[in-house]
């Protein structure tokens, strides 16, 4: 074997600290390399090309190139690599920068590891052995989970670009949270209006087949190859015979039904079509208020239903989708005021939550836009909002920002005047967060043109006295406490992930954070990838959104899934699971542990059981590695006599003890 | 009938002063229900609000010491009435898992606080280990007709992580002992508010202001009387409530009892046990109002106690 190593300075990124010169050195001194130099920039065009120039001048079969994190150039150099005409896997990279300059002061003790770990990299490229990945087919159907702005968005650019798209939502109809929306910031513009059109245009797109009502079961398979199976839960009502006339509506005795759509503000009857605009505009039975399930006699509806859609019988039906990418867009759910006990939520029935009231505000809500308190239906006159309710809270457990609530209390408030012109709104804030396009101006148009007094401090506690609510908090502008008597309390619940989101994650398998938001690939440069394979991220299921910043998501999800439904075929990552079949005894060990699914258990020709890896499934986690008995399943590019090797080469006189 | 049980006690300072109907009290009813309470011997003031102030290793060993001398008893509970003294012992015990707090506050000490020893107020003994139904079975003259708004103070039950017991923003402990006796129990908002504490020496004001505030609300509900579990509280509220008229132009007449002082009257012990005679504004008005109401519930509560 004929090695190269390339020492980076990058420019005194790496050298300030370590002497490159020395390092090159060093190296040439290692087994079986040949030649070794330093160099400026080894990731610049001169450098690359420096290193493709070298390879066919010195006849090098492979490469070491000390310099940054794999995770910033290793592909670059791997093309680089190619380009000269070896194997890209005859490569490895010796992290010199992040793992010794930018850590270390000391420039001796920085270069003698420095020279180690090139000493390791050579080691393990001693053993590397070309690998050649595999071309496979893609299905380039795509399925959108989540039927809220972000998931639409996703959902129509991709049938735009002739993509066929399965969209699975968990409730009756899409919409999601924009649907219950009033209005919305900075532009006051009608939520519904805006959104409705795009919910018929979901509906009427031929490329798109909607499942509502439906959950996502088990997702098998492989970028480019997935296998989902879905989970459409009863409705009761044959869909492909109702019509959304909402007849069922009007004779349904059961009309004390909560009320999802409208937050529990209001009732509904226990077959409903959610609201007006609902697509599809179907009808469904809720099992928990019906009295054919509850009492055990009714059926009002069905005798009712002028096409005879209802079906008591009806059961979960698991239906199969074969799609090549998934986009989760599922959003996300709010905070359970109730956790607040010091401002009365739950127990005061006019401390209400944001959410609620929205629905207050709607046209289409149970007061039809006119506001109107829960306890006794008066107009209030003087309301308190209150911000930060499951947000910045750490004794709650939600240290993070929700980041829209002081918009959409800005904007609540300013409609708060309009609807009732001698109301006083006040807002206990903690600070104003409005750092959107045209969104602090919105705030400011609050408070300089609507009155809307914006008092800097916490509320302490919420206690009734007659029928007014007491709010008391501090006022830290003035450092005085202050009282406010209000006739409505209005809780600025915060975002969190939505209910089953870690474990819809853990089917998808993709990663998600502490608080149950899924995680992208990279903070900064992967928002939309997740790190598995042809899984995208749209909305607030990766974090709060509000809406532009949602749809943005949505169509930069649209995006990726495109670009990798351009290629016909895709290439597999060839470091995976390899079982050497002379050593594996079929215990299936691996089987058990493989998260992904992807061993799976053959016989040989003389009947023996073996295991066997299919490539496009494993993600080279390893797991299978450490588990075989035999040692006869092994991560290709990381096995255990590569591994060793670079054990051995820093601390031989161990490895001889041991 | 009742449960049989023996608990050290820890009367605090107060108890043997300012708040003695509270401790005579409270030993009543302990031993009407059967609860055995013995009180620590050579126990010692737990600090109060200034030792914590001043210093947190000698407030804790002030308690750490009390503590100590209930393991060196054999026992692994105490209960005290005090919600001042309870914090102080809990906080103590809280901190003294950190083994070099705990090495720091021993120090100080002649016997070392190695134990776990658990404080609980009287109230949650009274709540968790009597029990209301014992409670009720116990009453002889149910408090039928008076109509109380239940105290419990800021410290009672917070912070819950230390205090863990009831709910911290709407506790009901009390509450239910109050119904069991027969009382007619107003729900009242400012259950755990502060009422200005021992600003009561230095800024009069300040309890004027917030205790006046509990007062208000109090009046505002129309209650009988207010119930409460904390000397601080009790003394606030009901020695200060003609300093409270006087500063913010009110008129309150309103009694304060220590929930146990009504347990003793609904259990019908001596007066010197109820110790009424010791509340500074005067309780007959709303005493007067006891069985002005039908008897029917009464009935209900004697049924029971049959049927057990």
């Amino acid at each position: 074997m004929r090695i190269g190593v390339f020492v980076c300075h990058c420019g005194s990124n790496i050298a300030g600290t370590v002497d490159c010169e020395k390092v090159a050195a060093a190296a040439k001194d290692f087994p079986d390399v040949v030649y070794s130099d330093d160099t400026m920039y080894a990731c610049s065009e001169p450098g690359q090309q420096g290193i493709i120039e070298a390879v066919k001048e010195h006849k090098l079969t492979g490469v070491v190139v000390a310099s940054c994190s794999p995770r910033m150039h290793e592909p670059t150099f791997r093309r680089a690599v190619e380009r000269a005409g070896l194997n890209k896997y005859m490569f490895e990279m010796a992290n010199i920068r992040e793992h010794v300059s930018w850590v270390g002061k000391d420039k001796e003790l920085n270069t003698n590891k420095a020279i180690d770990l090139v000493m390791i990299a050579a080691e393990k490229l001693r053993r590397d052995k070309p690998l050649i990945s595999k071309k496979f087919d893609i299905n380039k159907r795509v399925l959108i989970i989540g039927g809220g702005v972000a998931g639409i968005q996703a959902a129509l650019d991709c049938a735009d670009g002739g993509l066929e798209v399965v969209l699975v939502e968990k409730t009756t109809s899409i919409g999601g949270k924009m649907a219950k929306l009033d209005k919305t910031f900075p532009t006051v513009d009608c939520s519904s209006c805006v959104l409705g059109p795009k919910m018929v245009d979901v509906a009427q797109n031929p490329n798109i087949t909607l499942h509502t009502y439906s959950e996502i079961e088990e997702v098998g398979g492989y970028v480019g190859n997935f296998e989902i199976k879905v989970k459409k839960k009863a409705t009761f009502v044959d869909w492909e015979k109702c019509t959304g006339c909402g007849l069922c509506m009007e004779k349904c005795p059961s009309k004390k039904s909560f009320d999802y759509f409208n937050e529990g503000i209001g009732t509904t009857t226990a077959i409903n079509i959610p609201f007006p605009q609902a697509i599809p505009k179907k009808a469904k039975i809720d099992a928990d208020f019906c009295r054919k399930f509850t009492k055990g006699k009714c059926g009002v509806c069905a005798k009712i239903c002028p096409t005879k859609a209802i079906d008591f019988e009806m059961k979960d039906e698991i239906i199969t989708e074969n799609v090549g990418a998934i986009i989760t867009a599922t959003g996300y759910d709010l905070f359970d005021f109730k956790k607040y006990a010091e401002y009365g939520a739950g127990k005061y029935p006019d401390v209400i939550t944001s959410m609620q009231y929205e629905r207050l505000m709607s046209a289409s809500g149970p007061t039809t836009g006119h506001i109107k308190r829960p306890s006794d239906g008066k107009e209030p006159k003087n309301i308190v909002f209150i911000q930060c309710v499951g947000s910045r809270d750490k004794s709650v457990n939600r240290p993070y920002c929700s980041g829209f609530c002081c918009m959409y209390t800005a904007k609540q408030a300013i409609l708060t005047k309009d609807h009732i012109p001698d109301s006083q709104s006040y807002v206990f804030y903690m600070d104003i967060r409005s750092p959107g396009k045209s969104y602090d101006e919105f705030v400011r148009r609050g408070i300089e043109e609507y009155g809307t007094e914006y008092i800097r401090g916490r509320v302490a506690m919420v206690y009734p006295v007659g029928d007014k609510l007491i709010v008391r908090g501090a006022d830290t502008l003035a450092g005085s406490q202050v009282e406010v008597e209000a006739d409505l309390v209005v809780l600025a619940v915060g975002a969190e992930s939505a209910v089953g989101a870690p474990q819809l994650a853990e089917t998808l398998r993709i990663s998600y954070d502490t608080y149950g938001f899924y995680m992208e690939s990279h903070p900064k440069l992967k928002p939309v990838e997740t790190n598995t394979a042809g899984v995208y991220l749209a909305g607030a299921c990766q974090g709060p959104k509000d809406i532009p910043a949602s749809v943005g998501q949505g169509s930069a999800a649209a995006a990726k899934v495109l670009a990798l439904f351009s290629k016909d075929q895709l290439e597999s990552d060839p470091q995976t699971a390899l079982v050497n079949a002379a050593r594996c005894i079929g215990c299936y060990k691996c089987v058990e542990t493989c998260p992904f699914g992807a061993i799976k258990e053959i016989e040989d020709r003389f009947g023996n059981a073996k295991a066997e890896v299919i490539e496009t499934i494993c993600q080279g986690c390893g797991l299978c590695s450490v588990t075989c008995p035999q040692s006869a399943i092994q991560l290709q590019h990381f096995t255990d006599n590569q591994i060793l090797s670079e054990v051995k080469a820093l601390c031989p006189s161990m490895m001889e003890k041991s | 009938m009742t449960t049989q049980m023996t608990i050290p006690y820890y009367p605090g300072c107060s108890g043997k002063g300012t708040s003695k109907e509270y401790d005579l009290s409270t030993l009543g009813i302990c031993e009407a229900l059967g609860v055995d309470l013995v009180e620590i011997p050579d126990w010692n003031c737990c600090g109060s609000t200034p030792a914590h102030t001043v210093n947190h290793v000698l407030s804790c060993a002030l308690s750490a010491r009390n503590l100590a001398l209930v393991s060196k008893m054999g026992f692994n509970e105490v209960t005290t009435p005090c919600p001042s003294c309870l914090t102080n012992l809990k906080v103590a015990e809280h901190k003294m898992h950190k083994e070099s707090f705990r090495a720091e506050t021993n120090a100080l000490l002649d016997i070392p606080y190695e134990d776990d020893v658990e404080a609980k107020s009287v109230l949650q003994i009274l709540y968790e280990n009597v029990g209301t139904e014992a409670v009720a079975a116990r009453v002889k003259k149910p408090l039928e007709g008076l109509r109380v708004a239940c105290y419990y103070g800021c410290i009672m039950n917070r912070p819950p992580e230390v205090m863990d017991f009831d709910d911290p923003e709407h506790p009901m402990a009390m509450d239910h002992l109050m119904e069991a006796l027969g009382a007619e129990v107003i729900p009242y908002p400012l259950k755990v508010e502060c009422c200005g504490a021992s600003y009561g020496i230095t800024r009069r004001d300040i309890v004027s202001k917030l205790s006046g505030k509990l007062l208000e609300v109090a009046e505002s509900l129309g209650v009988d009387a207010v119930v409460t579990a904390c000397p601080l509280c009790q003394m606030n509220l009901d020695m200060r409530q003609s300093q409270i008229n006087t500063d913010n132009g009110t008129n309150y007449n309103i009694p304060v009892f220590y929930f146990t002082q009504l347990m003793a009257k609904a259990f019908d012990l001596s007066y010197r046990i109820q110790g009424l005679n010791k509340l500074i504004v005067s309780p007959k008005t709303a005493l007067a109002r006891i069985g002005k109401v039908v008897e029917k519930p009464v009935e209900k509560v004697t049924e029971e106690a049959a049927e057990k």
